[in-house]
């Protein structure tokens, strides 16, 4: 499949029976070179990523009403000092999420012509990644503290939801640290989608906003 | 299968069998595989079904393929109470999710909701592949559990803590048995939720020219609004799932309370919450019985203008937005499963009032579809039959729910075999029957071939009066205070029932022969049934716009446009969705 011509959806707006979506988008456009390619209003990237948020939302609302029952039905519920590794950490993942952005503006220059250089905007991919990973390693820092302290995922509650939230969500980072491979080796080909690398970028945001969420939880409950 | 290659040429479909057939990407493949998978499984959930029936009705009966399977749970082909309770959970599991939640979403929303958004495949179209082969997974998980020493779980398909969290000390089946289990449903959960991401973007943003929501055909926008119900619920599932597991492997006491003693152990455990994974699971389990039941929604009202020949009463906006109430709803009253659990009684009432309240879509529901008939030229196809079966069976089971939402009626029902006549007029049968009727109506496009109308017939009236005489006895027997989940009746005052239970018994397994007959009709039609036209009842949707079976992209390259909402009949006349025509219909 050659590169075929992508139709520009402002072509298909102005039909008769266009209204909402229903724009005739069925037609797979052309996974090609960055110069040429344009975004489409609403990708399915972007609608699937913003929709699997919203499960994600779900499952960890889900696991902080779990953690509220739990602590309200128990006697055994002890509170407990965060390791300070996680602030840390914290950082490393709100930096992250800053230089994914400056590498989305350095593509949107290098699309756009502005900007000649592809290992500029892949030099700020390659810090996110960075980050990320060390992310998931200062996590697992925390972790083994805590097995030094003696407290393991079973010795109490608290410590069972330190493990469980902390964990879950040091998945779902590893599931983005995987989106980050994914846009680097098609910005290494050229042939990266802007909207691929929105809807990566949407995924990476949500996971840093989330634990913000998760660690004021796990300080304010534990 | 040879017209479709032609057709698709361009379009470049797999090679080879097993990117073709097996691991393909190919919505239709992947509709047919759900659809064989949950057939398969329909099966072996009648069988169990048949196996704990002749037990409860002929206590002395053997069944010598029990013995075979179980050593341990049916020694010499009679079965002990735990194994009775085993085959009970892997019925109620088998059943409820890879038969009903598979079939009517997965299984025809994968064939049909592509075709007739107007796209060439879903959005999303390796992720849809996936969802199917870990679902597949989950399947054998499942499965395993009748080979394993200990034989399947006992918990129920509920699998209400503590007795699913402590492990082998519980019961048999209640070590592996239980722990494959939850792997199997959590990757269920996996598969649902890749599923529904794909369906809510594929509707979203795959639509084809013209195609606006008030035009989308009323199965599309079941199975939409079924895809939202299916994420954010099974999204809670799979965190129940995970602490679940937690406490059976990891020694957590999410669910396990302190100073519990199993067989005179002292568990290990302290400070967990039964009630917690009550919460969490009905969470999940009652939007998850509408999750089964809004695709039968859709399936009927897609069904009925076509075999009525007008437009539903209210058009599409009434019995959409009775969907879009008792999906939103459906959230809201999960407590009421936990009247009897030791909530409090204010709590009790406080879910008892939105359960009476999501009674209002439902019966909304059902009046378009009763009213719609009126006046109509109705054409008794076998598709319409199983939807008109579907709406009896459905206000059937609802009245009995009305008793079950007052939790004074309810104390008393709770544990009967009352509920048991319940959901399964509303949930088990009445899906079944909207899933037959979509069988029915989809296997010419499906197959290319029509199935025998009159073997149809014959299926659905031996179907329906089965269904009749074995779920409202279970309603008597339930008043007459028959207890639910007991393996036998053979000693106590449950004895002056026993004819009923006889009778339950036989009609149940006519019932399941009934079911061979769409057995050998569904595979003997698809070599030998006569080859159909590519709109054979004479519907507008864009899945008749195409050939049947559908090419590779199910369009042969064309690119519709769509003019007209979905219902556009006037008795014999009607307007296809992509036609310019003028609407003779107003929709
Ligand atoms: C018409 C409105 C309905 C009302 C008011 C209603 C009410 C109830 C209530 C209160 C219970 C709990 C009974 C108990 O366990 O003591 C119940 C059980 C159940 N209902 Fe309904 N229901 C309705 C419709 C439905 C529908 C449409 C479905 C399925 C699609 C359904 C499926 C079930 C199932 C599966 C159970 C039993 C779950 C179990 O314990 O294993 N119900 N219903
Ligand atoms: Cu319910």
């Amino acid at each position: 499949m050659a590169t075929t011509v992508y139709e520009p959806p402002q072509v298909e707006r102005h039909l008769p029976y266009y209204s909402g979506k229903g724009g005739g988008e069925n037609r797979a456009p052309a996974g090609g070179d960055l110069h040429a390619v344009e975004d489409r209003p609403l990708d399915p990237a972007q609608t699937g990523i913003r929709v699997a948020l919203g499960a994600i939302t779900m499952s960890f609302a889900a696991l902080t009403s779990a953690m509220i029952v739990r602590q309200g039905t128990a006697l055994d519920w002890r509170h407990m000092t965060l390791p300070s590794v996680l602030y840390l950490n914290t950082i490393a993942l709100l930096v992250s999420s800053i230089t994914l952005e400056v590498s989305r503006r350095r593509v949107t220059d290098y699309a756009r012509g502005v900007q000649t250089q592809i290992s500029i905007p892949m030099l700020w991919l390659l810090a996110t990644l960075t980050l990320g990973l060390l992310f998931v390693v200062g996590q697992s820092v925390a972790w083994l503290k805590l097995r030094a302290e003696g407290l393991y995922l079973a010795s109490n509650p608290n410590s069972s939801f330190f493990y469980l939230l902390t964990g879950v969500h040091a998945t779902h980072v590893l599931g983005g640290l995987l989106a980050l491979v994914y846009v680097i080796s098609k910005l290494r080909r050229a042939v990266l989608r802007r909207s691929t690398f929105a809807a990566a970028a949407q995924y990476w945001h949500f996971m840093g906003a989330l634990w913000l969420y998760l660690l004021l939880l796990l300080w304010a409950k534990l | 299968m040879a017209e479709t290659q032609v057709h698709a040429a361009h379009h470049a479909p797999s090679q080879g069998f097993i990117r073709k057939y097996v691991f393909s990407v190919d919505h239709k493949i992947i509709g047919i595989q759900y659809l064989t998978l949950s057939m398969v499984s329909a099966f072996i959930g009648m069988a169990l079904s048949w196996a704990m029936r002749i037990h409860l009705a002929y206590p002395d009966f053997r069944i010598p393929i029990l013995g075979w399977l179980s050593p341990n749970g049916a020694p010499n082909g009679l079965m002990t109470p735990e194994y009775y309770l085993s085959l009970m959970t892997m019925h109620g599991t088998i059943m409820a999710f890879f038969v009903l939640t598979a079939a009517p979403f997965a299984g025809f929303g994968n064939f049909v909701l592509p075709i007739q958004v107007g796209a060439a495949d879903m959005a999303f179209p390796r992720l849809n592949m996936s969802s199917f082969w870990v679902t597949f997974v989950g399947f054998l998980l499942a499965a395993a559990t009748f080979f394993i020493p200990d034989g399947p779980p006992l918990s129920g398909w509920t699998a209400y803590a503590p007795l699913s969290a402590v492990g082998s000390v519980a019961g048999p089946g209640q070590g592996l048995g239980q722990t494959l289990w939850v792997l199997s449903i959590a990757m269920f959960c996996v598969a649902s939720l890749m599923g529904a991401l794909n369906f809510i973007v594929t509707t979203l943003d795959m639509r084809t020219k013209g195609l606006t929501l008030s035009r989308l055909p009323l199965s599309t926008w079941a199975w939409f609004i079924d895809a939202w119900v299916s994420l954010l619920a099974f999204a809670v599932l799979l965190p129940c799932g995970l602490l679940l597991a937690l406490d059976r492997l990891g020694g957590t006491s999410f669910f396990i309370p302190g100073g519990l003693v199993f067989n005179d152990q002292l568990q290990p455990h302290s400070g967990g919450s039964p009630l917690l994974f009550q919460h969490l699971f009905w969470f999940f389990g009652h939007p998850e019985v509408y999750i089964i039941i809004l695709p039968a929604f859709g399936i009927v009202s897609h069904i009925f203008p076509t075999f009525i020949r007008k437009p539903l009463v209210g058009g599409w906006k009434v019995i959409t937005f009775a969907e879009i109430a008792v999906g939103t709803l459906s959230f809201v009253v999960w407590g009421h499963h936990m009247f009897v659990s030791g909530m409090s009684p204010f709590m009790a009432m406080v879910f008892s009032v939105p359960t009476l309240f999501i009674t209002i879509p439902s019966v909304i529901a059902v009046l378009v579809w009763v009213f719609s008939l009126y006046g109509a030229n109705i054409r008794f196809d076998t598709p319409m039959l199983y939807s008109l079966g579907f709406v009896s069976l459905f206000i059937t089971g609802g009245i009995g729910g009305f008793f079950l939402a007052q939790p004074s009626t309810d104390s008393y029902l709770h544990a009967t075999s009352f509920v048991v006549g319940h959901f399964h007029f509303t949930m088990g049968l009445s899906a079944i029957f909207a899933t037959f009727a979509g069988f029915y109506y989809w296997y010419p496009k499906i197959f290319g071939r029509t199935m025998n109308e009159k073997l149809g017939k014959l299926h659905f009236w031996l179907s329906f009066v089965g269904v009749y005489c074995v779920f409202i006895t279970l309603h008597l027997t339930g008043f007459a205070g028959s207890v639910r989940r007991y393996s036998a009746f053979v000693d106590d005052f449950m004895i002056p029932l026993m004819p009923a239970q006889r009778f339950m018994t036989i009609s149940a397994l006519l019932l399941g022969a009934a079911q061979f007959i769409f057995l050998f009709n569904a595979i003997w039609s698809r070599f030998k049934g006569p080859k159909s036209s590519d709109n054979p009842w004479g519907a507008t949707t864009l899945e008749w716009a195409t050939t049947s079976p559908p090419p590779f992209d199910n369009f042969g390259g064309r690119q519709l446009t769509v003019y007209h909402g979905p219902m556009e009949y006037d008795d014999e006349a009607s307007v296809m969705q992509t036609s310019p025509e003028a609407s003779i219909a107003g929709t």
